[in-house]
């Protein structure tokens, strides 16, 4: 597979945006490989990413409850591509805010999916919001919303 | 507390304790391929992690003195991302603004080589209760 720099440069030039493409490529390396980030599912201006629990993801022995870290990097992977999802293309941009509330502690051993959406577009910001949940969509683990902001992309990667 | 009483998840992304100031743990992370988001920054849910990391050390420091063994859960947390993480070390540090008897609010800032430099800066809610016998 491609080192993801090079990866990068053909997602920049292409002329749509593809989730699952981008999921498999660039989020196979770095923290989202870590995390083990896959592609579920995306509609027009929405996407949804899972993870599955594993025991070094863990924020509390006793009880095997994830960390929350884990569900921050799904929720900021997710609402990010939720931004490229719905523009059809990808354009670089960071994290402008991020607020998450933890609804209830996530289930140990169950899968995390998050669904994110982007809400609204403006020249230089994307709003976005996700929820995530290990199974029922309705009984959500956490709840998020963030603003990105469209960035040069030279500055985007080093 | 030392390092070794790090959650596993803190323990994987090499997250340790480099010391105490003022009575508030200092959170550290060096970067490596796990940690990296775009190419050659921080992820910024790494960043999240350590913020929250030094959220509930300072939390955990602060009961401590005060004499008293609660749990503690995290209700939700707010972060500004102020500039790229480097692919260089990272600290956070945490300050408890207030600690009740059923709410703390804590504020916590993530930094690299030049303090006066955030890269982020974050507030959390949290829940305490007495713990289960």
């Amino acid at each position: 597979m491609d080192a993801p720099e090079n990866k990068l440069d053909s997602f920049i030039q292409s002329a749509g945006f593809n989730p699952r493409d981008w999921t498999a490529h660039m989020n196979a390396h770095g923290h989202s490989g870590f995390i083990g980030m896959r592609y579920n599912d995306h509609g027009d201006n929405w996407i949804e990413l899972a993870f599955d629990w594993r025991e070094d993801l863990v924020g509390d022995p006793e009880t095997g409850v994830l960390a929350s870290g884990p569900i921050i990097s799904l929720l900021d992977n997710a609402t990010s591509m939720s931004v490229w999802t719905r523009t059809g293309r990808f354009a670089p941009q960071v994290t402008l805010d991020l607020r998450i509330d933890y609804t209830r502690a996530a289930l140990p051993g169950k899968p995390i999916i998050a669904r994110a959406e982007c809400y609204q577009l403006r020249r230089s910001m994307a709003f976005v919001r996700g929820i995530a949940h290990d199974g029922d969509i309705a009984d959500p683990v956490a709840h998020a919303a963030g603003i990105f902001m469209m960035v040069d992309g030279q500055e985007w990667v080093k | 507390m030392n390092s070794t009483a790090l959650p596993p998840y803190a323990r994987a992304m090499g997250m340790e304790i480099a010391g105490i100031e003022d009575g508030s743990p200092l959170i550290m992370i060096d970067f490596s391929s796990r940690a990296m988001g775009r190419p050659g920054f921080f992820h910024g849910g790494v960043i999240g992690g350590v913020l929250e990391m030094a959220g509930f050390a300072a939390l955990g420091a602060e009961l401590e003195r005060q004499g008293l063994d609660l749990r503690i859960k995290p209700i939700n947390i707010s972060t500004e991302y102020l500039r790229g993480g480097l692919p260089e070390r990272l600290y956070a540090r945490g300050e408890v603004v207030r600690a009740g008897r059923r709410v703390a609010n804590v504020r916590i800032e993530a930094w690299q080589s030049d303090r006066d430099r955030p890269v982020a800066s974050c507030w959390m809610n949290f829940q305490l209760s007495p713990k289960k016998a």
